[in-house]
């Protein structure tokens, strides 16, 4: 009875979670597999086993190289936008954690300061976007300073609906997803380290490279993660913040969905997640993130 | 291999804010000393240790190692080498990488490191784990490795944080041992921050006992322990009965008391409670003025004629024995 008992517990245990991610990620993620290979019309869905979907995404792809067709575009500025925002908000991010883990002082500051950078999360995805328009625009605030204090005769136009608000808004939104891994596992470094670095002759910069970088390892991996999976797929802030004019793999997938032509959505669909698992998959060959759980 | 030099403290004062946490203290330290900072927490040894070290600013007042004064220099310019009472091996460098470190530090090439490492690594006996990481090795292991890891840069004075109080007791005497015959070997100074009295008068060539900042006593173990000089010091040495006598403070050492059948010549007492401790048994004692005494007594005199708990007993000792002590 006992023995039973005890046997199966872990797994009673585990199963709430277990039948959340099977409700509401796998068998989606199942879903959207099995439709990639339907066929469709500009009014209709079929059941098929095609891969007539794939074959469109990658439409003549191959045989126009060298010359980049739309699709390879599209990943490309993708990849560029989350290149950008990934190197801005780890620079930052990691900037952000060393202040608050070795310049702060007090425990307490440290909290108060921490939970300051989560306050945009009080505010919408949407909203936090939309507020940079006043900002940003031609008549926006930034303009008007300039313009005011002499530095420039016209409103400058790359302010808004251009890469600069995509990058400025992407950066804006993850750089919190970037600084909290990175301050746990920048917290958990024992000062003495910091001091025994110092003790053996390493200058601030030796210390930085030496120690905390590698002690942070984890921490900077999971953050990469949470951002470069999010900008991936991100076609909110790239539409609104691009003028609708900037291309994005997530924006071809939420185009097609509006067309309802749900099929050759999922095959993109499928595309970018084969994509964004092959960078994971390649950071964690460098990084074992098992170590900070 | 590493030169060893004099270290001279004149008037080193610690503050931190309205707190002196070390008060103008003097102190010579011969080269090859085996010294210890003893002392309660928070009397101000560790304060003096860090600012030895160059991980504390000093307030006011020159460290003089050899023949320069050395307050302003960083840790790795002095001539000094710290092991820290955790050790703070690099968590994510192997045992060798650890401890060529300060070598990196210096852009010495990878070759060179490597070797002197190694070299290092064998004075400590560790060579056969150079490339564990320090998390697969055992409390007195990495113990070996913190002190490779200061001896590689040839410090003049190797300085040591509390090293045995991460350490089992059965492992604490063996390390301990081996500090001693390092620091033979190496015939450099070693100055070693403890609160066991215990642990420094294994230790000490000079033992320097400090209390509120300031250096109550400094002189080697036995002297001490024989003369304490203030109440403070036979009390925290222990081993002591500190007693008012006309308005005076003595100190008799306990293992001087004789305890003999109450009604005998002595000052009558009330046993309180007998600890047996092999070679020797500690009987408490309470006086008829409320004094707590302690007296150690040989196993074989003890139970010749035993005592037990509640039993009044006298109390005696040789006048000889009383030591007077400063107020």
């Amino acid at each position: 009875m006992l023995e039973a008992k005890s046997r199966w517990t872990p797994y009673w245990q585990a199963a709430p979670l277990a039948l959340v991610f099977l409700i509401f990620f796998i068998l989606p993620l199942l879903v959207t597999f099995i439709v990639s290979f339907w066929t469709y019309t500009g009014y209709s869905i079929a059941p098929a086993f095609v891969s007539d979907n794939y074959l469109t995404a990658f439409d003549k792809c191959f045989s126009s190289l060298p010359d980049l067709c739309t699709t390879f575009r599209t990943y490309l500025s993708t990849l560029k936008f989350c290149f950008l925002v990934w190197l801005i908000t780890l620079v930052l991010g990691f900037t952000i954690a060393y202040y608050l883990t070795f310049e702060i002082k007090t425990p307490t500051m440290r909290i108060v300061l921490a939970l300051l950078t989560t306050i945009p999360f009080w505010t919408s995805n949407v909203i936090r976007m939309i507020s940079w328009i006043p900002l940003l625009g031609r008549n926006g605030l930034v303009n008007q300073a300039l313009m005011g204090a002499g530095i420039t005769s016209q409103p400058i136009d790359w302010l808004l609906y251009s890469s600069f608000s995509v990058t400025l808004s992407l950066v804006h939104i993850n750089t919190v997803f970037m600084i909290v891994p990175i301050l746990n596992s920048m917290s958990r470094i024992d000062r003495s380290l910091i001091e025994a670095a110092y003790d053996n002759g390493a200058s601030a910069w030796q210390t930085l490279w030496n120690v905390i970088i590698p002690l942070t390892k984890t921490g900077i991996a999971i953050g990469s993660i949470f951002v470069i999976t999010v900008v991936m797929g991100d076609f909110i802030s790239v539409g609104l913040m691009g003028g609708q004019q900037i291309a994005s793999a997530g924006k071809v997938i939420e185009t097609q969905i509006t067309a309802l032509q749900f099929p050759i959505a999922a095959a993109n669909a499928i595309v970018l997640l084969a994509v964004v698992l092959m960078i994971i998959w390649t950071m964690l060959r460098f990084v074992d993130i098992r170590k900070e759980l | 291999m590493a030169r060893a030099a004099d270290l001279e403290l004149a008037s080193v004062t610690k503050r931190y804010g309205d707190t002196t946490a070390v008060d103008a203290i003097d102190l010579k330290i011969k080269a090859g000393t085996y010294c210890c900072l003893l002392g309660p927490s928070g009397c101000g040894k560790s304060s003096t240790l860090r600012m030895i070290a160059g991980h504390e600013s000093v307030s006011d007042g020159d460290i003089v190692l050899g023949n320069d004064v050395v307050n302003d220099l960083p840790p790795a310019k002095r001539g000094t080498a710290m092991m820290f009472q955790s050790y703070a091996l690099f968590p994510h460098l192997s045992v060798r990488d650890n401890v060529a470190f300060s070598l990196k530090m210096k852009g010495v090439n990878k070759v060179e490191r490597s070797i002197k490492a190694t070299e290092t690594l064998k004075t400590v006996d560790m060579e056969r784990y150079a490339e564990r990481l320090p998390s697969q090795l055992s409390g007195g292991q990495q113990q070996r490795v913190a002190l490779a890891r200061a001896l590689v840069t040839d410090p003049q004075i190797l300085l040591l944080d509390e090293p045995l109080s991460a350490l089992d007791p059965f492992l604490k005497i063996r390390v301990r041992a081996e500090l001693k015959r390092f620091q033979r070997e190496l015939g450099i100074s070693f100055i070693h921050v403890t609160h066991s009295q215990e642990e420094a008068m294994a230790l000490a060539d000079l033992i320097i006992i400090m209390n509120n900042g300031k250096i109550e006593q400094q002189g080697n173990p036995r002297d001490i322990f024989n003369a304490p000089a203030t109440e403070f010091v036979a009390r925290f040495i222990g081993g002591h009965n500190v007693m008012p006598i006309d308005g005076r403070k003595i100190s008799v050492r306990s293992d001087r008391l004789s305890v003999g059948p109450g009604g005998t010549a002595g000052t009558p007492a009330t046993v309180r409670d007998v600890e047996y401790q092999g070679t020797a048994v500690y009987v408490s004692l309470a006086t008829e003025s409320g004094l707590d005494m302690m007296a150690i007594v040989p196993e074989r005199t003890f139970y010749a004629r035993p005592f037990e708990t509640g039993e009044t007993v006298s109390v005696s000792w040789d006048p000889a024995d009383i030591h007077e002590l400063a107020a």
